[in-house]
């Protein structure tokens, strides 16, 4: 597979701040290893606190990783000079979560969407104003809304605006951090669709972060799912449509409750909550909430990363 | 597989089948004697502008043991009608009119010192937002005894014993322990527990539910699911549940009330909501949500509503601009229809 971006045992530790200096260690992303092919859409999946957005900005080099790599298009994100990293950063582009807080109030519509084009020095005055007409165009907005400022906008608009931007300098991948949490089910629906659309449309890839499954399904090819920093499984949606799934994963598809009212709803409650990220439990970091682990093996050593199936990885001593 | 909208909503089949008239009364009619029954209920806000319409004559009947599910996006008016039925809405700048009968009692105008026995005694309220419910300059304990002493009139003693069994009641672990502690030392999901223990402490015969689980991951959400249901079925609660997600709708309401720019579009038994949904709003909906289900292509496309709520909505009916099955007649005010029993909508599709 020649994928487009990479990552190898890939860890995250941050040091925090104690009341006498140094206090513990926080490892937000520990050991995660993924392959991502150019135009799928690997939907990462986890609990709040998980890393999902850490290992987020590891795949934008705004972080540095711990431990190990991350590779996108053959070059490690950490070792390039910053020159380049500039010119690869144009092919590597975000969405972010909140429509509100990550557009400048104070700039217009027109001004936020050329700016990508005045950083990387790209066309003249007349043809940059072009490329955001396309632009808005291209999201479903109207080339007349590029003087308006983002409060004039609502929520999906703004979230268009958003996608806009990360399009503009024609990236190959876009990192998507929960794209849609904040926006109403009627406007998710149009906002995925147009992420979908787009896609097809210029062959994108995505990494796309959501903490809802529903959303998950709907547009990702592959699935990894997250806890604690680590990836306890990835899957194609063939594998997740029929395989068994690590009991993390069962737990979590049926801990949803489907706009189905036949269907009864008794998930299997898992007990607790997740572990800190400061205190992660030895032996697998799921074990104290899996029905499954009476094994003394699940307290005492990691699982490993393995293959279990053609496109079918699990960290589980017993799958 | 995804159905086309006239085929969800099966016109021709419903139109036969109704006794398709103009409902003189608003609310389903129950053999029980309602607990809560909300008539006309509108709110008008001054604001800077003018004023603003955030619900729109709503009108339901919540019978005892019950659960309705009040649903729509956000702005639609799901917590504001919640807030005019505890009467926590200050007035002015809120203009509430309508009546909200519980047990037989006008709440719209009883006496304050009424309404603060009511409050928190017979109707108790959990928010979305469990770290801001909650104040976190007391300790858990001290929260939860708080309403034992007012309207239990126990003595410290007597209601810090009985904030432990609260707290013990609703699955917090260790509780005669941790009543101690602060908000800020508990995990989201722990603070949401402590809420439904203040809010059921005095054994309450309503619950409103505001987003009880949004802040919360979905293993978490789950456990406060499923919480609820025992507690539910235990104290013979009931319960107005406000969200936005159809899933928990569909596995928590006895009834569905779909809210649109605080107008009340739609009502029925949840089974037959999710089956044969009327409005053409709630059908979109239903379509929006994505499906947790792997069997199909990946992006496949949603049949989602077009537009966005519009900050002026359009006169008549208040959908129209969005609708997909809009037509003359539209731009009157639609009427409220009921198509089957207990199943009503407001649309002109169905008159």
């Amino acid at each position: 597979m020649s994928e487009l971006l990479s990552a190898q045992d890939l860890s995250c530790y941050f040091r925090l701040a104690g009341a006498w200096g140094k206090g513990p260690v926080l490892k937000a992303v520990d050991g995660v290893s993924f392959a991502l092919a150019p135009g799928e859409t690997l939907g990462l999946v986890g609990e709040s606190g998980c890393g999902k957005s850490t290992l987020g900005r590891l795949a934008l080099a705004l972080l540095p990783p711990t431990a190990g790599r991350i590779v996108f298009a053959g070059e490690d994100l950490a070792r390039v000079s910053r020159q380049h990293l500039k010119e690869l950063r144009r092919q590597i582009q975000i969405i972010f979560q909140d429509p509100y807080s990550s557009l400048n109030p104070r700039m217009t519509a027109g001004q936020i969407l050329e700016e990508p084009f005045v950083i990387h020095n790209l066309g003249t005055r007349p043809e940059r104003r072009a490329w955001v007409e396309e632009l808005l165009t291209e999201v479903g907005l109207t080339s007349e809304v590029a003087g308006r400022y983002p409060h004039e906008f609502s929520g999906g608009q703004r979230q268009r605006l958003g996608i806009a931007r990360a399009l503009a300098l024609k990236p190959r991948l876009i990192i998507a951090d929960e794209p849609v949490s904040a926006l109403d089910v009627s406007i998710q629906a149009q906002i995925l669709n147009l992420l979908a659309e787009l896609q097809q449309r210029h062959g994108l890839t995505y990494l796309f972060i959501s903490h809802d499954l529903g959303v998950i399904s709907q547009i990702s090819s592959r699935v990894a799912v997250m806890y604690v920093g680590r990836l306890l499984e990835m899957a194609s949606r063939e594998v997740l449509a029929a395989a068994r799934l690590h009991p993390y994963t069962e737990a979590l598809l049926a801990a949803v409750p489907r706009p189905t009212p036949e269907r009864t709803f008794n998930p299997p409650v898992l007990k607790g909550e997740p572990p800190s990220p400061v205190n992660v439990p030895p032996g697998c970091p799921f074990h104290p909430r899996c029905p499954e682990a009476q094994f003394p093996l699940c307290r005492e050593s990691v699982p490993p990363w393995r293959e279990t199936a053609p496109d079918h990885r699990v960290a589980c001593h017993f799958r | 597989m995804r159905r086309t909208l006239r085929e969800t909503l099966n016109l021709e089949l419903i139109k036969e089948n109704s006794l398709s008239h103009r409902a003189d009364n608003l609310a389903v009619k129950t053999d029980a004697a309602p607990l809560l029954a909300v008539r006309d209920l509108t709110v008008n806000f001054d604001a800077a502008r003018g004023q603003v319409r955030a619900v729109a004559g709503v009108s339901f009947d919540l019978a005892p043991g019950e659960t309705l599910g009040l649903v729509g996006e956000s702005g639609c008016g799901k917590t504001v009608t919640a807030l005019a039925i505890l009467r926590l809405l200050q007035s002015p700048p809120a203009e509430v009119s309508g009546a909200i009968r519980f047990l037989g009692e006008d709440l719209t105008v009883c006496p304050e010192t009424r309404m603060r026995q009511i409050r928190g005694d017979r109707i108790a309220m959990v928010f979305q937002e469990p770290m801001t419910a909650l104040n976190p300059v007391l300790t858990i304990g001290e929260q939860v005894a708080e309403a034992l002493r007012l309207h239990r009139g126990l003595s410290h003693p007597e209601a810090w014993v009985e904030a432990a069994a609260a707290l013990t009641r609703v699955g917090f672990p260790d509780a005669p322990h941790r009543l101690g502690q602060y908000p800020h030392q508990l995990s989201g999901g722990l603070r949401q527990r402590a809420l439904m223990a203040m809010a059921l402490a005095c054994d309450p015969d309503l619950l409103i539910a505001d987003e009880p689980t949004t802040a919360l991951d979905v293993t978490i959400q789950a456990q406060i699911l499923a919480l609820l249901a025992r507690l539910k079925a235990e104290l013979g609660l009931a319960v107005l549940f406000i969200t936005h997600n159809l899933g928990i709708v569909a596995q928590t309401a006895d009834r569905v009330a779909v809210m649109y720019a605080g107008l009340m579009v739609e009502q029925a038994p949840t089974g037959e909501l999710f089956r044969r949904p009327g409005h053409p709003y709630t059908v979109g909906l239903l379509n929006s949500v994505p499906r947790l289900d792997f069997s199909h292509p990946p992006g496949e496309i949603l049949s989602a509503i077009a537009g966005h709520l519009p900050a002026a909505p359009p006169s008549g009916c208040l959908f129209r601009d969005r609708c997909p099955l809009a037509h003359g007649r539209c731009r009157e005010e639609p009427p409220w229809v009921e198509v089957s029993p207990g199943h009503s909508v407001r649309c002109w599709n169905y008159v």
